[in-house]
């Protein structure tokens, strides 16, 4: 069950990228939206699952015992992946917003257009960054 | 721990919050939110410093939330590090609230900049203090989440551009910090960040390899936020947009966040076998500061210049750090502070100059040292002094930052190198740290005199533009008088600056104990953990 889920994990993080990838800015959104269930999904099985769907007990001290059955479950991770799922709710939702205003300030999706430099800065700007190349090995 | 400490711990973090709710219940009354933000701020700079005071002998002061103990309950921890850029962060309030008050067009304040503000300080200021791998995360996010309205509040075409850059940028790398955070607790089964430095130390202990490269993702992912070299791109692209204010609060405090991060991790839980990692950090570091110097070197809009120096600057503290001695990591704790305080201020000023020309761009400005107008000497002082401080011209603090730094480097070529950094690389890096200093002077000098020292333009048809007939900028469709109340608070920042550089040797020496300090985990470790080490 692991095995799966790491592989559907890695499946929609390469769509994320795919889609971040592209040049409209809806779907670098879904994008976006793709990664952050992909990483979500990373934390609940590198941390959380444990062999719950093995068998093991829920993290909760049944009536009259003192300790938790064991194997149980780790309930953090869960809490880990609800707070993050919250979190990736309300950028989602400012995201859309934000692509909105993109297309009603600009009329249009097309990233290259949204980002056409209006500033004479931009084009001499690339060519240094690609010409100074440092020194970063040795 | 007493309550008084914990109380004070808190506060920090507490004090914006509130501060931030209030102004979303008067959001209706401009004047009332406008006091209860300044006040505020003003609190929570006065908290930050009782805060410093109380930590300034070496303690380390807890706070358990809701009293569960260390490793279970998320821990706030105030250290010497932690507390001085609380301190940091409560002077930039302060100052950079006051500036928003004249400086933010009144619809934005309206529509709720005050509240973003206070939300923003609360993200850092919980960013700096919190001993919890995930509770950082979510300082992160209110961090981020507020700097993404802040950026684009206002609307206009140029804003949304850097927004849609700035957000999609730092949400991959929050994906990748989220990520980092459940494999590192999949394989230690915490995230306190003093039990996971405990539990990787343990040398007895059977670490799997993946929680090595858990950290590096989280180091990757610090260094997405801190703009370091490669992936700095979102910073320039989105930094000059905002109102002046917002991106002197940017400019001031998002990047050094992330910087902040990174010396902690490095110093507090990267196991003492990865040197590799400081190795590729001071590359890193020096390749960042040369790129971003070469970046602004080429343009010619005055906050875009500022936002390519804020990544060289960084680099310079990314060096520091990964030249890893007590000299170089203080001196670059001492680095960030300068430049926290200069490069907010220099924000400040280049908002101004925008506010009195009424353009940004340095081939239309110009004549702004002009004795014509009272204000002429005083935007001359408040940018000077800033500027020749980051340019690192004595007896200014980033003088005394450059030094430190350099000195640290030469240390490590005397030595014969540590186990991260050989004599020659690190002489490789004192070089082009010194020439990279030789460019930051150059392109104060370019904005100095293309905006101050050159005459104001005149148009074709013989109308001068810039200062003496100042195009409308959003804020005003009519240019209003200039006030003196408007370069207060860059006044202040420049008397900082100096005060700092006058200063240096105690205040470095300060920050050099500091280093000594976290350069001793365990000191940390048993401050937060209270003897329940595993």
């Amino acid at each position: 069950m692991d095995a799966i889920l790491a592989i559907v994990a890695g499946i929609v993080a390469a769509a994320a990228v795919y889609l971040l990838l592209q040049r409209r800015l809806l779907q670098v959104v879904l994008g976006v939206a793709l990664l952050s269930h992909a990483a979500n999904t990373v934390v609940f099985l590198s941390a959380g699952l444990n062999g719950i769907l093995d068998g093991a007990h829920m993290p909760i001290i049944p009536r009259g015992e003192t300790a938790l059955a064991t194997p149980h479950a780790d309930p953090l991770p869960q809490a880990f992946v609800l707070t993050a799922i919250v979190i990736a709710f309300g950028v989602m939702a400012f995201l859309i917003a934000l692509a909105w205003r993109t297309y009603m300030e600009t009329g249009t999706d097309d990233l290259s257009e949204i980002w056409k430099p209006e500033e004479e800065t931009a084009g001499p700007m690339e060519g240094a960054k690609q010409e100074s190349t440092p020194p970063t090995s040795s | 721990m007493t309550f008084d400490s914990t109380f004070l711990v808190v506060a920090p973090v507490a004090i914006p919050l509130i501060t931030a709710t209030l102004c979303l219940f008067t959001a209706r009354r401009l004047r009332l939110q406008q006091l209860i933000s300044t006040i505020g701020s003003l609190i929570l700079f006065g908290a930050s410093l009782v805060l410093l005071l109380g930590v300034a002998g070496g303690e380390i002061w807890t706070a358990h939330l809701s009293n569960w103990h260390a490793p279970i309950g998320i821990v706030l921890v105030a250290d010497r590090l932690a507390a001085s850029m609380v301190l940091l962060t409560g002077i930039c309030a302060a100052t950079i609230g006051f500036f928003s008050l004249s400086q933010v067009a009144a619809r934005d304040q309206a529509s709720g900049f005050h509240s973003l503000f206070h939300f923003l300080m609360a993200g850092v200021c919980g960013a700096f203090l919190t001993g919890d791998l995930f509770n950082l995360f979510v300082w992160f996010e209110v961090m981020l989440l507020s700097s993404f309205v802040l950026l684009g509040l206002g609307g206009g075409k140029k804003r949304i551009q850097g927004a849609v850059k700035y957000v999609t940028l730092n949400l991959i790398g929050s994906a990748i910090f989220l990520v980092s955070i459940g494999v590192l607790y999949g394989q230690l089964g915490t995230l306190n960040m003093a039990d996971v430095a405990a539990k990787l130390a343990d040398e007895s202990a059977e670490i799997h390899g993946s929680a090595i490269v858990a950290v590096v993702g989280l180091l990757v992912a610090f260094a997405l936020k801190a703009g370091v070299f490669p992936l700095f791109f979102w910073l320039p692209a989105s930094y000059h947009a905002p109102s002046p204010a917002t991106s002197a609060i940017f400019a001031g405090l998002l990047t050094k966040v992330g910087v902040y991060a990174l010396i902690r991790t490095c110093t507090l839980i990267l196991p003492p076998d990865a040197e590799v990692v400081l190795t590729v950090l001071a590359w890193i570091g020096v390749a960042t500061m040369f790129i971003g110097v070469m970046g602004a070197a080429v343009q010619i809009e005055f906050r875009k210049v500022l936002s390519f120096h804020i990544i060289s600057q960084i680099g310079y503290m990314v060096l520091g750090l990964a030249i890893y001695t007590p000299l170089a990591i203080g001196a670059a704790v001492y680095f960030m502070a300068h430049n926290i305080i200069a490069k907010s201020n220099l924000f400040l000023v280049a908002g101004l100059a925008r506010r009195i020309a009424g353009t940004e761009d340095l081939k239309a400005l110009g004549g702004l040292a002009n004795a014509k107008y009272w204000w002429g000497p005083w935007i001359m002082i408040a940018f000077f002094i800033p500027a020749m401080s980051l340019a690192g011209l004595p007896p200014l603090s980033g003088f005394f930052a450059k030094l430190g730094i350099l000195m640290g480097g030469l240390e490590v070529v005397e030595q014969g190198g540590t186990p991260s950094l050989d004599p020659v690389s690190a002489a490789i890096a004192v070089g082009v740290a010194l020439l990279v200093g030789l460019f930051t002077l150059f392109s104060m000098i370019k904005i100095w005199n293309e905006a101050f020292w050159k005459p104001a333009k005149q148009r074709a048809d013989g109308v001068a533009i810039g200062v003496d007939r100042p195009t409308p900028v959003a804020l005003d469709p009519r240019p209003v008088p200039v006030r003196f109340s408007w370069f207060v608070p860059s006044l202040v920042m420049a008397g900082i600056t100096v005060v700092m550089g006058l200063f240096a040797g105690p205040i470095l020496a300060w920050y050099e104990a500091m280093a000594t300090e976290l350069l001793t985990p365990e000191l940390y470790r048993a401050a937060v953990l209270q003897g329940v080490e595993p």
